[in-house]
This record gives C-alpha cells, structure tokens and sequence, in this order.
C-alpha cells in the first residue's frame, strides 16, 4: 500500500516534473476536484488551464500548447477524453505530430456510480487506431508515477488511462518499469496470463495464486503498455507456455486481448481466451458489483485459464 | 393556471426536495446540488404545464423533457415517483446494481424520462430534434429542455442555439439552471458565460431571465415562452445550488457531495 491515492501520485508526480521543467503545463475540464489536480494549480498557477466544461476545446489548446513548444498533461472522464475529443485528438495533437500528454480517469468500471454514460469500455480501443500514439495503463503507484515520467520524456502524444481513486503498490520503488515493456510479476509454466490496469493486474495475480494451489502454474504479466505492445515478451512467454489468457476493463473488440491475438495471428497462432467486457455498453453500480456483473474477477481468470489449458492440450 | 396554487405547488416542491435528498442519503453520495437548484421548475412542468399521462408514460402526443443536466437525475425520479409514474420505493434502489434510476437519465430504464442524457451539452440538439420529430407529425406539442450554467460552456449548445432559430422551433422552450456554479467551484471564476440573456437574444431566441425558485414568475414566463410563432425560448433561471437542503445549500463543494441517512433525515426535518 501506498500512503497516497493514484490521483495525489499523478498530481504530485506532474508537480516534479514541472519544477525541473518549465514546458509541463496541466488542463482540466472542470473536474480539477475529481482530479485532484489542485495543488499544482496554486504552484503552478500560470501553467494550469481549466477550460470549463469543453472538453473539445481542451484538447484542441492542448494541441496549440504543443505547437507552441509546451507539454500540457489534460485529463477528463476517459468516456470524454475519448469519445467527446477524439476528432481534436486524432488531428490538431496526433496527425499534426505534436505532444499532447492526455489521460483518461475512470477506466472501465471503475466509473462506478456515474453509470453508463461514464463508463469508457471502448477508450484503449478507439486510441489504438492513432498511429504512432502510445497508450498505458499503471496498475499502481509505482509505475504510476514512473510511467508518467516517461511519458513526459517520450516525443509525442501519450494516451493514459488512470484509476484515480486507491492506493495499491504492486511494486517496490527500486523495481524498474519501463513504457512500451512488460513486466513479469510472476514466472510459471502452463499458461500466461496478461493483465493491464489497476483492476485486473491484482485480479490476475490472485487468479495465479488459485491455479497454483490446484497445480496449474502461470506466468502473470503486467502489460501496462498496451501501445506500442511489447511482441517480443509475449512471444517469448506464449512460446514457453503455449496458452495465453489476457484481463482487461475495456471491452473485448480493440483492447488489449485485441492487441496481443492480433499479434499472435500473425507471428505465432496461438490459444488465446478473454476476460473482458463483451459487447456490451455500461451501468450504474459499485465497482464490486460491476466486477461481478462483467465478470472481471479472478474466478473468471481461472475459469478461462481451465478453458485454455483444455484447448492447448486438446 | 389551471389547477393548482402557489402555495400547493410550494407544498410539492417541498416533498420533491424531501424525497431527494432522502434517496441520495440513503446510498450516501449523489449529484445533491444540481438536482435542489431544479426543483421549483420540476414541480410546475409536471404538476402543471405539461400535457402528461403518469398510467401511459409513452403516450403520443404528449409534451416532452430534456433534461440535458442528466446527473440531476435524482430530482426528476423524485417528481415521476409522486407522479405515479413508478413506486416510490423505487426511490431507495438509486444507482445500486440493477436500478431502474441510474445516476443520469436513462430513457430506455426509466419510466417516464424522454431522453437519455449525461453527457453534457447533448440534450439541446435532442430536444432540437423532438421538436423537430412534432412538426413533421403536426404536433404542437412543447418540448422542454433544461441545461446547467456549467453544462452551457460546451460548444455544441450553440450550434443546436443556431439550428433551433434557424428552424423556427418555437415550441422548444429550454431553461438554464443559472446556479453560479459547476464542479470546480463558481462559474465566474472557472469559465465565465456570462451575459447568458444577449448571448441567446443574439443567437435569435426568445429570452427571459427570472428567480428560478419563484412559482410566480415561472408560471408567466412559460406561458409567454408559449406564445411565441416564430421563435425558440430561453429561460434563463437565477437559482441557488443545493437550494432547501442545509447542508448543501451554497456550499461550494456541493456538486457530488457524500452525507449520511442521518445528515439526510436532519435536512429533511428542518424543510419542515
Ligand atoms: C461532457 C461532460 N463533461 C463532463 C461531465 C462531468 N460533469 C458532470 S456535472 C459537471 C458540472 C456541470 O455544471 P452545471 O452544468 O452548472 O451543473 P449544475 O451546477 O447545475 O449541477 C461536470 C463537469 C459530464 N457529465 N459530461
């Protein structure tokens, strides 16, 4: 556990970085509160910019900001920063070859209370359709924070999907992350199972932990970025345990699971099952209960991972 | 006005509100500002000005609402259930798993909600549309809409302020629910809007400003919004955030706010 939540992290990291660099600007879209984006207002106040409720136009500054030389960070709900500016985003900031850093809050289910309307499911999978664009999803505050750095070095538009609110650490401080690699948390045999994000990484890891005690050992991989993938790791892993499960809080058309089977089709067919959201659009309730509700739990993970085996070995 | 007073209206919009804030404290978090600021605009559309049918949610003909502000869902439940749209125990199902209430209007869960609504700045050109939708099949039916002050600084709610003059919809009547502010705090500060009366005149609408909470003034601008031939109109509504509910009202931080079943039934006993 970290003593901070994901949204102090990503404040607190954008804060460093801007005390080194003069160029790393944030925007909001009236949900600074959600955000949690404050404390950089009041030191930086020259270099935050809250648009209003005009997420658009946030993005197409955003772009001119770029243009101008700046690194804007602009968050929004990832349903907004997705669908509502996707044009902005597509053209001024990623056609136009600039630097726009945006990130998507609320991933998936977590959106939670704020229902359908709110609940990007299809984010990760209209963003992968930009070229060149990369796109990552921490799964804690400790690649949290050291995916942003990175992201602010990488020359270029940036997509982040963040879980705003809790404060799990996977990781220790030391353990290097690094974008565009996956991380493997966990080595085992039979089968691998691909996790991104805040929700399915810790779904993954305790699905592991089920299989061992029934003898079925798994590698568990932490593919936080999800764009550009990292084919050689996947390769390397689907070679060794030639069976793959992939988790994600995003639907199952254009994601993750989408990203790696896509891959493995062309380089390495492979047996590949899903645990994701399936053609479906969002709804209101707790984070627990959507979890069940879409399946997106570790019984599901062992469920598919039983599937997989049988197909492998069938 | 046709039945009731303003004094009976009062009386309703008081429960409206009592109900309100009884649902939103009983899951413990919700949208409590927005949905107050509304209530007095709610209590005289249904109880008053719209051609409705509570038994037959769905009836042709009928006038229509929009509420482009979808996160003040609540309020709107709130007003249907005593309507008889759907039980009033309902009420308490708000936004757990399997509601027929979800957090913003949903047409397609909740009985007596004409438009699906939440993501700001869409509900204007649906309501342009509705309208629209009653020329072609020579209804003269009213369409209402009501957006936020906040919700206003999204630019596609002046393209639909174009497109409604431009197609003459004079039976679109929409409001603004001028309550000063929006998530971040006042809208003055984060994204002004400000003159909103000449901003929508220029756009060639039909527009008057009033005291959002005075059943007085409502009455008379809706029926004059109705008269008109030729163009859209715009209501622009002086509220108060979180209006009747003590501990909410004015508070800045009052957007989504978490209180207890306790600070709820508090509240409701001092609406009295
Ligand atoms: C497109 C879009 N962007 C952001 C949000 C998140 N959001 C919900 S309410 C709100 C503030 C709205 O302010 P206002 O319209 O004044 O509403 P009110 O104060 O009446 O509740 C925001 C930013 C949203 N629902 N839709």
């Amino acid at each position: 556990m970290s003593d901070k939540d994901m949204r102090e992290v990503y404040t607190e990291t954008l804060m460093e970085l801007a005390e080194a660099n003069e160029n790393i600007c944030v925007m909001e879209a009236d949900l600074m509160r959600a955000t949690g984006t404050s404390p950089f207002k009041e030191k930086f106040p020259h270099r935050t910019f809250n648009v209003g409720v005009a997420e658009s136009n946030m993005v197409g500054v955003a772009s001119g900001l770029s243009a101008g030389g700046k690194i804007p960070f602009a968050a929004t709900f990832g349903c907004f920063a997705a669908r509502r500016t996707f044009d902005q985003f597509f053209i001024s900031a990623n056609y136009a070859q600039q630097n726009v850093k945006l990130v998507g809050t609320d991933p998936g289910i977590s959106a939670a209370f704020n229902g359908g309307t709110h609940m990007p499911f299809e984010d990760t999978g209209l963003m992968r359709c930009i070229p060149n664009l990369v796109i990552f999803e921490p799964s804690d505050t400790v690649s949290l924070k050291k995916l942003i750095r990175q992201a602010a070095e990488h020359k270029g538009c940036t997509y982040m999907r963040l879980q705003r609110k809790g404060k799990n650490a996977l990781y220790r401080e030391t353990d290097e992350i690094v974008l565009g690699k996956g991380n493997v948390l966990k080595e085992g045999d039979d089968v691998t199972i691909i996790a991104s994000g805040y929700i399915m990484v810790p779904e993954a890891l305790e699905a592991a932990g089920i299989l061992e005690k029934e003898g079925i050992s798994s590698t568990v991989i932490d593919m936080h970025t999800i764009k550009p993938l990292d084919k050689n790791l996947i390769l390397k892993y689907a070679e060794k345990t030639g069976a793959l499960v992939v988790c994600e809080n995003h639907q199952k058309a254009c994601g993750l699971f989408a990203a790696v089977s896509e891959m493995l089709a062309e380089e390495m067919p492979s047996p590949v099952e899903v645990v994701a959201i399936e053609d479906q659009f969002g709804q209101v309730g707790t984070q627990n209960f959507l979890q069940k509700e879409y399946g997106l739990t570790a019984e599901n993970i062992v469920k598919k991972t039983k599937r997989v085996l049988e197909r492998k070995n069938g | 006005m046709s039945g009731m007073d303003y004094k009976e209206l009062e009386q309703k919009a008081k429960e409206i509100r009592k109900k309100t804030i009884d649902s939103i404290g009983f899951l413990g978090v919700g949208h409590i500002g927005g949905a107050m600021s509304i209530v007095e605009l709610l209590t005289i559309l249904y109880y008053e000005k719209m051609n409705i049918n509570p038994k037959d949610p769905k009836m042709k003909d009928r006038d229509k609402l929009v509420l482009s502000k979808g996160h003040a869902g609540p309020a709107l439940y709130s007003t249907l259930a005593m309507k008889g749209y759907f039980p009033e125990e309902w009420l308490h199902t708000l936004n757990k798993g399997g509601t027929n209430l979800p957090s913003h209007c949903d047409m397609n869960r909740t009985p007596g909600i004409d438009m699906t609504t939440g993501s700001l700045g869409q509900g204007l050109s649906s309501a342009i549309g509705l309208a629209l939708a009653n020329r072609l099949d020579k209804s003269d039916r009213n369409i209402f809409a009501i957006i936020g002050d906040g919700e206003s600084q999204e630019g596609q709610n002046w393209e639909a302020a174009m497109a409604a003059s431009h197609f003459r919809l004079n039976k679109l009547i929409a409001f603004t629910d001028n309550n000063k502010m929006q998530i971040d705090g006042y809208t003055t500060d984060i994204m002004p809007i400000d003159d909103l009366e000449s901003k929508w005149s220029a756009f060639g609408w039909n527009t008057f400003r009033i005291n959002g909470h005075d059943f007085a003034a409502l009455d008379k601008a809706i029926d004059d919004a109705r008269l008109s031939t030729d163009k859209p109109t715009m209501i622009i509504l002086d509220t108060i955030k979180g209006k009747g509910c003590t501990f909410a009202e004015g508070v800045i931080t009052n957007h989504n706010m978490p209180f207890t079943y306790e600070a709820a039934q508090e509240a409701i006993k001092a609406l009295g």
